[in-house]
């Protein structure tokens, strides 16, 4: 009961990040229709950028995402300019899997050029440190994680509900043609969207080297990770995606301490399954649009 | 079949029949194997993401479990009296490799395309993963040698080949079929608005299911006999996502749910890869230069390479329709136009 118990703290902490990355996963379909599977390349590559910052600078990677999260947007905003902008819309939702497919790919192959293909972790003074709270063990990096991934959710949630360019986005989800009668400009919208979803992915990919190590080939593992994440939270929804990125934390890391950590991976292709069987939409997501 | 179609049949098994005898050469017949197996690949994944319009990413899980197929069932301790016996166990392969599709394709389809690409690329990693896994069926990370072929050392490459040529006939004329046939018509239905064509009465699940088991039972094959020939598989090679993409690549290269998209792009692309493999030698480079191709491709050519002429052709044909009055030298000598506009390409 305790190893559970202990699982279940790590798979909260985890999920938290998991919730992240799947956030900007998700707000990317809710406004494109698009399913990114660069995602998981991005993360992997702000992995990278605050391992570089943290060697050769010594900027500690929670510092560090003041720094990856608005390059990474640049770059976001970059490749929806110039590689998904121009598709033609009946076949836009899937052509643009393939694109951010290919995409995937050549982020992984310039970061296996330049880094080699060996594992990397970010060792940080406090990485081993850890808490004792009830007798269960609480991982400061772990910790830290979690709560910065809670900060950034909650300054998109902030951001998506209090503001102008929020309002706007989430017209454009539930009806882009209404949002445009309004004067919104979607093509604006749909740009900054897929900036705002990568610069998510980098605010988590910082705290992922932390926790993990990784190498350019990471993000295949982590893509399909993140994909059951929001198809079970439901194609477009934000709530949804954190909470799926806690369950997920949690039966997974459940089942690596209950029985081993090799099947844990497995979780979330049984999840994913099971999802499709019973309630294909996910837990929040509604029939026809995203609803954030 | 039309005449048409059937001299293009004959002509294309004549070509691949007569190849390796007229370029013996080692590397190049080695090369045509890929190009074969890769034009064969194109074919079948254009089966379920070209005419049915389910962009599949995880092929590459039948394309390993075939290969994994064939090396536990020949392993390398195995001596191999009669060198075809792994290529008779290719249609049990297929068979296996389609019935396993049919509950992954059923809950894949349950919903829209970009689910099913979510379902079939997840597919594709929990493959590998148990591939590494599952260390005393597979060997693990060390991988699992297949038994050598006893082949004539001078004609090595050759019944390797000709399996693959054959299963290029094979996917080419499921797709001929398909194309012909009523289920052709409904996977094309379903392409263009699954909604409506399950109003009208199509049988959209079981036409879905079908290309994708067959589609899925081909690529199988293909990869029992790569593995056959590669004499070693392991988890990283036989599950690779760049299979994946190289099938889908070639296929969107030369059009997606033509017929001859898919061998059009692998005989464009393969020799391209196996020059970029031999200039840039490291697989990143490579990766860096086939991502790049895509997104170009992506960019300027997106219907592909056969849609994009027959899309040409048309508009000239309709604008010298609509002109008549030629500006053509041979018009002016009064050598009118030949009624289609004389746009023969």
């Amino acid at each position: 009961m305790h190893t559970i118990i202990q699982g279940v703290i790590l798979g909260i902490l985890t999920g938290g990040v998991y919730a992240l990355m799947a956030g900007g996963q998700t707000l990317i379909f809710g406004i494109m229709k698009v399913v990114n599977l660069a995602q998981g390349a991005m993360v992997i590559l702000s992995a990278y950028l605050s391992y570089t910052l943290f060697t050769s600078a010594g900027i500690d990677p929670f510092l560090a995402v003041l720094i990856t999260t608005p390059a990474m947007f640049c770059l976001g905003v970059a490749v929806q300019w110039l590689f998904l902008r121009q598709l033609r819309r009946e076949d836009a939702a899937e052509l643009s899997i393939l694109v951010t497919f290919a995409i995937a790919l050549a982020v992984e192959g310039v970061l296996s050029v330049v880094y080699s293909t060996s594992y990397r972790s970010i060792n940080a003074s406090y990485a081993n440190t850890s808490f004792t709270v009830g007798g269960y063990q609480v991982s400061a990096v772990r910790l830290y994680a979690f709560l910065l991934s809670v900060g950034v959710l909650g300054l998109l949630y902030l951001l998506l509900h209090r503001t102008r360019f929020g309002r706007a986005v989430r017209a454009t989800v539930q009806n882009p043609e209404a949002a445009r009668l309004l004067g919104v400009e979607p093509a604006r919208i749909r740009a900054l969207g897929f900036g705002l979803g990568t610069a998510t992915a980098a605010a988590a990919g910082s705290v992922f080297g932390l926790i993990y190590p990784f190498n350019a080939g990471s993000h295949y593992d982590l893509i399909s990770q993140l994909l059951s994440v929001v198809v079970l939270g439901g194609l477009g929804s934000l709530g949804g995606a954190v909470v799926a990125g806690v369950i997920i934390g949690v039966s997974s890391s459940v089942v690596a301490v209950a029985w081993s950590p090799t099947w844990s991976q497995f979780t979330f292709f049984v999840v994913l399954l099971a999802v499709l069987l019973i309630r294909p939409r996910g837990l929040f997501g509604t029939v026809l649009r995203g609803a954030l | 079949m039309t005449r048409g179609g059937l001299s293009r049949a004959g002509v294309l098994a004549v070509v691949l029949a007569v190849l390796p005898l007229a370029l013996p050469q080692h590397w190049v017949v080695s090369m045509l194997v890929f190009t074969v197996m890769y034009a064969a690949l194109a074919s079948s994944w254009n089966l379920i993401g070209g005419f049915a319009g389910y962009p599949s990413l995880g092929h590459a899980a039948f394309f390993g479990f075939g290969a994994y197929t064939v090396a536990l069932i020949f392993p390398n301790t195995h001596n191999l009296s009669n060198g075809l016996l792994p290529f008779a166990i290719l249609p049990g392969i297929a068979v296996v490799a389609g019935l396993i599709g049919l509950p992954i394709g059923a809950i894949a389809m349950r919903t829209r395309a970009d689910v099913f690409a979510i379902v079939t690329i997840t597919l594709l990693f929990v493959a590998q993963t148990l591939a590494l896994n599952l260390r005393s069926l597979t060997g693990g990370a060390q991988g699992a040698g297949v038994a050598v072929p006893p082949f004539d050392v001078a004609n090595f490459e050759r019944p390797f080949y000709y399996a693959m040529a054959v299963l290029l006939l094979v996917a080419m004329g499921a797709g001929w079929y398909s194309q012909r046939s009523k289920i052709g018509l409904s996977l094309a239905a379903v392409r263009a608005d699954e909604d409506k064509a399950r109003g009208i009465g199509v049988h959209v699940t079981g036409v879905k299911l079908l290309a994708f088991s067959v589609s899925v039972g081909i690529t199988a094959m293909i990869g029992g006999v790569w593995a056959y020939y590669v004499d070693f598989v392991y988890p990283q090679f036989a599950f690779d996502p760049l299979i994946t993409i190289g099938m889908v690549l070639m296929a969107f290269l030369g059009g997606r749910g033509t017929l001859w998209g898919p061998v059009i792009g692998a005989v464009v692309l393969v020799p391209a890869q196996q020059y970029l493999a031999y200039e840039l030698g490291g697989s990143q480079l490579y990766l860096i230069a086939y991502a790049l191709v895509f997104l170009l491709i992506m960019r300027f050519l997106p219907r592909g390479i056969l849609p994009t002429l027959t899309h040409l052709r048309r508009r000239r044909r309709l604008i010298a329709a609509a002109d008549p009055a030629p500006r053509t030298a041979a018009a002016e000598l009064g050598l009118a136009h030949d009624g289609q506009g004389g746009a023969r390409v």
